[in-house]
C-alpha cells in the first residue's frame, strides 16, 4: 500500500518536465472534478470555476487507499480551496494537499495549465 | 376620485405604484399606468441573470396580477405619443385620449448609440430590455456554430461589464472596448481599474482601453471594429453599452422644460415646469444631474408619493451615489467622493497585487472625516465604511486600520457594535430604510427574525449590498433583547436552513452560485452545498441532475459509494411488493454485471459492486424492465415498509400493502433535510414496525392511527401519535402537511425525531399546526407538497437519456480504462471488496 502512495509526489511548477494534455476544458464539470490517467497514475483534476482556478492532486485517498478523490466535493475553508473525500469527508487543501483537520494524511498536488481551451497537468517524468 | 397617469412601467414607475398603494393612496386616486414594453416592470439591475438561468417571470418585480388586485389599470404595449399639459390629457398610439389630474413621467432612458459608421449592421445590439437580451442570445447561438466566436462590448462602465459577463455566459469570447483610459471611469481611479482589469483578464475576457472606434467593418453583418489608432479587432457581435440618454421627447414636445443635454428638469418635489406633472427616475434631471442608479429613482418615487398623499418630503440636496456590486465575479464598491485629492484631502491606498485587492479611502486632512473611497477585489468593509461616510462618524486615530486592519486585530474595526449607529442612519439606500426602523420592528414585537424584517421593511430587497449590516443589526438587536442568536449552516452562510429556505423562495433564487453571491460568502463547502441542494429540490423539485456540483457525492452519481469506491444500486420496490417476473429480471441483471445482492431492511434488493462506468448500463436495463430509482443514495423518501395486511393476513384490519404502495409512490423522489422512511401495519401487532419510522400508519377499529417522528439508528425513537381513527384521505392530508412543515423548518441532516424534540411545544404544537391548522398554513403546505408530487421524475431515466449527463459516469476523462485499483475477493458464493488493511 505504501508503494502505491509513494507513486504520488508533489510536483512544483519549476520541476515540471512534461505537460500532459488531460482533455478540453469542457471535459471537466464546472466547480467539480474528474479523474485522468497518465502512465500508471490516477490524477484528480478540479475546475474551480467560481475561483477561476484549476487544481490537480492524486486521485488516491491516503486514508483508505481508494481511487475516489476526484468524486469529492470542492469548496473553501477561510478562502483556502479544499476537497472533501467522498468516503469519510476528510478535507484536504487543494493548494498544498495538507489535511485540513490537522491529521497526518496528505495529497500530492500537481500544477495545471490552461491553454487554448485545453487542460494540461505537469509531471516530472 | 382624481386620476393619476403614470407613463412608464420600469423599475421606478413600478416603485411609485407600490409605494402609493402601501401608503393607502389608492383610496383617493385612480391610477392608470402605460408601459411600452409587452411585460410588466422587471428587474433591470439583475438583467444579466437572464443569461445565467433566470426567466423573464423570475425577473418580474411583482406578480403580474398585482396591479389588477390592488385596482391599478396597467396598459402594457401601449405607447403614449402626446401630452397636452394645458388640457391635462394624453394620447396613446392607439388614438385613445385620457384625462389626468396628475401625470408621472417615468419614461426612463434609452441606450446611447454613438454615431459610428456601421452601427446599423447585423450583429450590433444594445443592452437594456429582455427583448435586447433575447436578440443577443439568438444571434450568439448562431455564432457558436460559426468560426468566429469573438464578441465585443463597447463601454467599460458598470453596464458594459455586466454585458461582457452575459456574452461570456453565452459561450462567446468577450472583449471590452473602453473609450477612456480606465474601466468604470465614473467610479474607479487608475489603480482600482488596473486591479479590476487584471481580474477580468484572468477570466479570458479581453480589455482594450483608450480605444476610439472609427468604424464597424463587414458587409451586411459586423466582422470587426477598426480603431482610430489603426488597430483593429475581429468580432462577429457588438453590444453597445456606452451610457444612457433620458427619454424626454414626450416632455420636450409638450413644452415641458428640459435640460441643455436632455432630461426633464425637476425641483426637490420632483415637479416639472408644467403644473401637476412630475418626473422621476432616469428621465429626471435634478441638481443638473441624471441619476442612473435605482436607489435615487426609488427615492424620487417616494417623494412624489409623499407629495400626493399630503406630506412634504423633499429630495435631499446631495444624492448618495455609492454602489457595491459584484462584476464578473469581482467585488467592486465606490462611495462618496472616490477620487478627490487636494490640499484638504488625504487618500490612503492599500494594494495587494497577489490577491488582486485594491482599497482607497479619502480622509479629510484633519483626520476627522471619511469623504469617500473605492474597494476592488474585497468589499467586505463597504457597509461599515459607507455608514461612517454617510453619517459623518468620527474616525479612529489611525484611519488606515479601516482598510488594513489593526495589528493583531481582526481588521476594519470601526464600530464596536452596529447598534452605535444613530437611529437616522440609512442602512438600505435602495428602499430608504433606517437603522431605527429595523431595530424598532424587532423591539415593538412585529418582527422576530431576519426574514420578518426583510418582509416588513423591504430592506436588502434592492441591490442587496446592505445585507451583512441588516443581518448584524437584527442579530445585535435580538441579543440586546436577551434572545439567543441561532445556529448557522456553516462559515459560508450566516443563516440557518429555514432562513436560507425562505430567502431562496422569496427571492426566487435558482442556483447555488446565485445564493452564495447574494446571501453568503466564499465558495461553499461540503456542508452548505448539499444543504442548499436539498432546499432547491424541496422548492422546485429539481432532481440531482440539475446542479450536479453541489450534490453530495452519492447524489452526484445517483448511487451509494461503497468501501472500495464501487457503487450499489437499489431500484424502487414500493412497499416491498414485487412480481416474480421482476425478481427474475433483477436477478438476470445482477448476474450479468456480477453484482453482490442482498435484501435490505426496507424490503427491497440492494445490488453491490458496480463500477462507476457500469451504473448507466445497469440502470438502462433496470428501467427497460420497468424499475425506477429508489433514491437510496439521497436524503429523500426511502421506503414505506408494509406487512401483508387484510388481503392475506387473518388478523388484518385493513389493506396495509395497498396503502403503503400509495404512500411510497406519492412521496417518492421528494428530497428532505434527512432521509425519510415510512411504514404501514395492518393491525396493532405492527409487523411493519411502523412506529420506528418517520411516519407510521397502523390500522385500528374505525380507521388508521398516524404516528410521526420515529427512527431506528443510533438513538432509536418510537413515533408519537398525531391523530387517531382517520380515513385514508385525511391520513394523506396530515402526512402531506407534516412532511412539508418538517422539510421547511428542520436543520440540515436532522431526522424527524430530533426535529420534533427541538420544536417548541413538541408533538402538541405540531398537532396544532398539522391537524388543527393553528397557523393557517395547512392549505399552503398541501399545495406545495402536491406541487412536488406532480413534478416527480425518475432521475436515473433523466440521466441515461442525456449524453451530457452521462459524461460524469466515466472513471477517466482521457481514457476508457476502468479503475484497476478495485479488487474483489470471493465470499459465500458471491464477491466482496478486498478488505481494508
Amino acid at each position: 500500500m505504501q508503494d502505491l502512495l509513494n507513486e504520488y509526489q508533489t510536483i512544483g511548477v519549476d520541476k515540471v518536465k512534461v505537460w500532459v494534455k488531460a482533455g478540453t476544458v469542457d471535459d471537466f464539470p464546472t466547480n467539480g472534478g474528474a479523474c485522468i490517467k497518465y502512465k500508471k497514475k490516477q490524477i484528480a483534476v478540479f475546475n474551480f470555476t467560481t475561483m477561476s482556478r484549476w487544481y490537480a492532486c492524486q486521485n488516491l485517498c491516503p486514508h483508505k487507499m481508494e481511487m475516489v478523490i476526484s468524486r469529492g466535493m470542492i469548496g473553501d475553508k477561510d478562502q483556502i480551496p479544499k476537497v472533501a473525500c467522498p468516503l469519510h469527508k476528510k478535507t484536504f487543501s487543494l493548494e498544498n494537499g495538507t489535511n485540513m483537520e490537522g491529521e497526518d494524511y496528505k495529497l500530492a498536488t500537481y500544477p495545471v495549465r490552461i491553454a487554448d481551451g485545453a487542460v494540461f497537468v505537469g509531471f516530472s517524468e | 376620485m382624481k386620476h393619476i397617469i403614470v407613463i412608464g412601467n420600469g423599475m421606478v414607475g413600478y416603485k411609485f405604484c407600490e409605494k402609493l398603494e402601501a401608503k393607502g393612496g389608492l383610496n383617493s386616486y385612480n391610477v392608470t399606468v402605460f408601459g411600452e414594453e409587452a411585460r410588466p416592470a422587471y428587474d433591470r439591475v439583475h438583467l444579466s441573470e437572464y443569461f445565467s438561468g433566470k426567466s423573464a417571470e423570475d425577473l418580474g418585480l411583482c406578480n403580474p396580477n398585482w396591479y389588477g388586485d390592488v385596482g391599478i389599470r396597467l396598459k402594457t404595449s401601449e405607447l403614449v405619443t402626446e401630452v397636452d399639459t394645458e388640457k391635462k390629457t394624453i394620447l396613446s398610439h392607439k388614438g385613445k385620449q385620457y384625462n389626468y389630474d396628475y401625470l408621472i413621467m417615468a419614461t426612463g432612458s434609452i441606450p446611447f448609440v454613438p454615431p459610428i459608421k456601421g452601427v446599423e449592421k447585423k450583429g450590433v445590439f444594445v443592452y437594456r430590455t429582455i427583448e435586447d437580451l433575447d436578440a443577443i442570445k439568438d444571434y450568439g447561438e448562431k455564432l457558436k456554430k460559426g468560426k468566429c466566436r469573438e464578441a465585443a462590448v463597447m463601454g467599460g462602465g458598470l453596464l458594459g461589464l455586466e454585458a461582457a459577463k452575459a456574452v461570456k455566459d453565452l459561450g462567446l469570447n468577450a472583449h471590452i472596448i473602453e473609450f477612456a483610459s480606465r474601466l468604470m471611469p465614473r467610479q474607479l481611479d487608475d489603480g482600482a481599474s488596473k486591479t479590476l482589469q487584471k481580474k477580468i483578464e484572468s477570466l479570458d475576457i479581453g480589455v482594450y482601453l483608450d480605444r476610439k472606434t472609427e468604424f464597424i467593418s463587414g458587409e451586411e453583418s459586423i466582422e470587426g471594429l477598426k480603431f482610430q489608432d489603426d488597430t483593429a479587432l475581429d468580432c462577429s457581435m457588438l453590444v453597445i453599452s456606452a451610457g444612457i440618454r433620458p427619454r424626454d421627447e414626450l416632455a420636450r414636445k409638450a413644452g415641458v422644460i428640459v435640460g441643455d443635454r436632455g432630461g426633464i428638469v425637476v425641483n426637490d418635489k420632483m415637479e416639472t415646469s408644467a403644473p401637476g406633472v412630475y418626473a422621476i427616475g432616469e428621465v429626471a434631471i435634478y441638481n443638473e444631474r441624471i441619476y442612473g442608479l435605482v436607489a435615487p429613482g426609488y427615492e424620487m418615487a417616494e417623494v412624489v408619493v409623499n407629495q400626493l398623499t399630503g406630506e412634504d418630503k423633499r429630495m435631499p440636496p446631495e444624492i448618495d451615489m455609492s454602489t457595491q456590486l459584484k462584476l464578473i465575479g469581482t467585488e467592486v464598491a465606490s462611495f462618496g467622493e472616490p477620487f478627490i485629492e487636494d490640499e484638504d484631502t488625504t487618500p490612503i491606498v492599500y494594494e495587494n497585487k497577489q490577491k488582486g485587492v485594491y482599497k482607497r479611502i479619502n480622509i479629510s486632512s484633519d483626520g476627522q472625516k471619511l469623504l469617500g473611497g473605492i474597494l476592488v477585489g474585497d468589499s467586505s468593509d463597504y457597509s461599515s465604511l459607507h455608514q461612517v461616510y454617510i453619517n459623518g462618524l468620527r474616525l479612529p486615530e489611525d484611519p488606515e486600520t479601516l482598510i488594513i486592519g489593526s495589528v493583531g486585530g481582526d481588521g476594519g474595526v470601526i464600530l464596536d457594535s452596529v447598534l452605535e449607529l444613530p437611529d437616522s442612519a440609512r442602512v438600505c439606500s435602495c428602499e430608504n430604510v433606517t437603522k431605527g426602523r429595523i431595530c424598532d420592528s424587532l423591539t415593538d414585537g412585529s418582527c422576530c427574525n431576519l426574514s420578518d424584517v426583510v418582509a416588513a421593511t423591504k430592506a436588502t430587497s434592492g441591490c442587496g449590498g446592505c445585507k451583512p449590516m441588516v443581518k448584524d443589526l437584527v442579530n445585535e438587536t435580538l441579543k440586546s433583547m436577551g434572545q439567543e442568536v441561532k445556529e448557522v449552516v456553516c462559515e459560508h452562510f450566516e443563516y440557518n436552513r429555514q432562513e436560507i429556505y425562505d430567502l431562496i423562495k422569496v427571492h426566487k433564487i435558482v442556483s447555488f452560485e446565485e445564493a452564495i453571491l447574494r446571501f453568503g460568502k466564499g465558495h461553499g463547502c461540503e456542508v452548505c452545498k448539499p444543504a442548499l441542494a436539498s432546499i432547491f429540490a424541496s422548492i422546485y423539485n429539481e432532481t440531482a441532475n440539475k446542479q450536479v456540483s453541489i450534490q453530495d457525492s452519492n447524489d452526484r452519481f445517483l448511487a451509494n459509494i461503497q468501501r472500495n469506491g464501487s457503487y450499489s444500486v437499489v431500484p424502487r420496490v414500493p412497499a416491498g411488493e414485487i412480481t416474480p417476473d421482476k425478481l427474475i429480471e433483477m436477478g438476470r441483471i445482477a448476474k450479468k454485471y456480477d453484482l453482490y445482492t442482498k435484501v435490505t431492511g426496507g424490503q427491497r434488493i440492494d445490488m453491490f459492486g458496480a463500477k462507476l462506468e457500469e451504473l448507466p448500463l445497469i440502470w438502462k436495463e433496470l428501467i427497460d424492465a420497468g424499475f425506477e430509482s429508489g433514491h437510496a443514495y439521497g436524503k429523500a423518501l426511502r421506503t414505506v415498509k408494509s406487512c401483508v395486511g387484510s388481503t392475506w393476513c387473518r388478523y388484518g384490519m385493513d389493506e396495509s400493502v395497498s396503502f403503503a404502495i400509495e404512500l411510497e409512490n406519492r412521496y417518492k423522489g421528494i428530497r428532505s433535510p434527512h432521509k425519510i422512511k415510512g411504514g404501514v401495519s395492518g393491525c396493532i401487532r405492527e409487523c411493519a414496525e411502523a412506529r420506528c419510522k418517520d411516519f407510521g400508519v397502523i390500522a385500528v377499529e374505525g380507521g388508521w392511527n398516524l404516528y410521526i417522528g420515529g427512527n431506528g439508528g443510533a438513538n432509536p425513537k418510537h413515533a408519537q401519535l398525531l391523530a387517531e381513527q382517520i380515513d385514508n384521505e385525511t391520513c394523506i392530508k396530515y402526512i402531506d402537511r407534516f412532511l412539508m412543515f418538517y422539510i421547511q423548518t428542520a436543520a440540515p441532516l436532522t431526522r424527524t425525531s430530533k426535529w420534533l424534540e427541538k420544536v417548541e411545544g413538541g408533538i402538541d404544537y405540531v398537532r396544532q399546526v398539522v391537524v388543527e391548522n393553528r397557523l393557517g398554513i395547512a392549505e399552503d403546505l398541501e399545495k406545495e407538497m402536491q406541487g412536488l408530487i406532480n413534478s416527480y421524475e425518475c432521475e436515473w431515466k433523466q440521466a441515461i437519456e442525456d449524453p451530457e449527463m452521462m459524461k460524469r459516469f466515466k472513471h477517466f476523462v482521457n481514457s476508457d480504462d476502468t479503475d484497476d485499483n478495485i479488487v474483489f475477493v470471493p465470499m459465500r458464493d458471491q464477491k466482496m471488496p478486498r478488505p481494508w488493511k
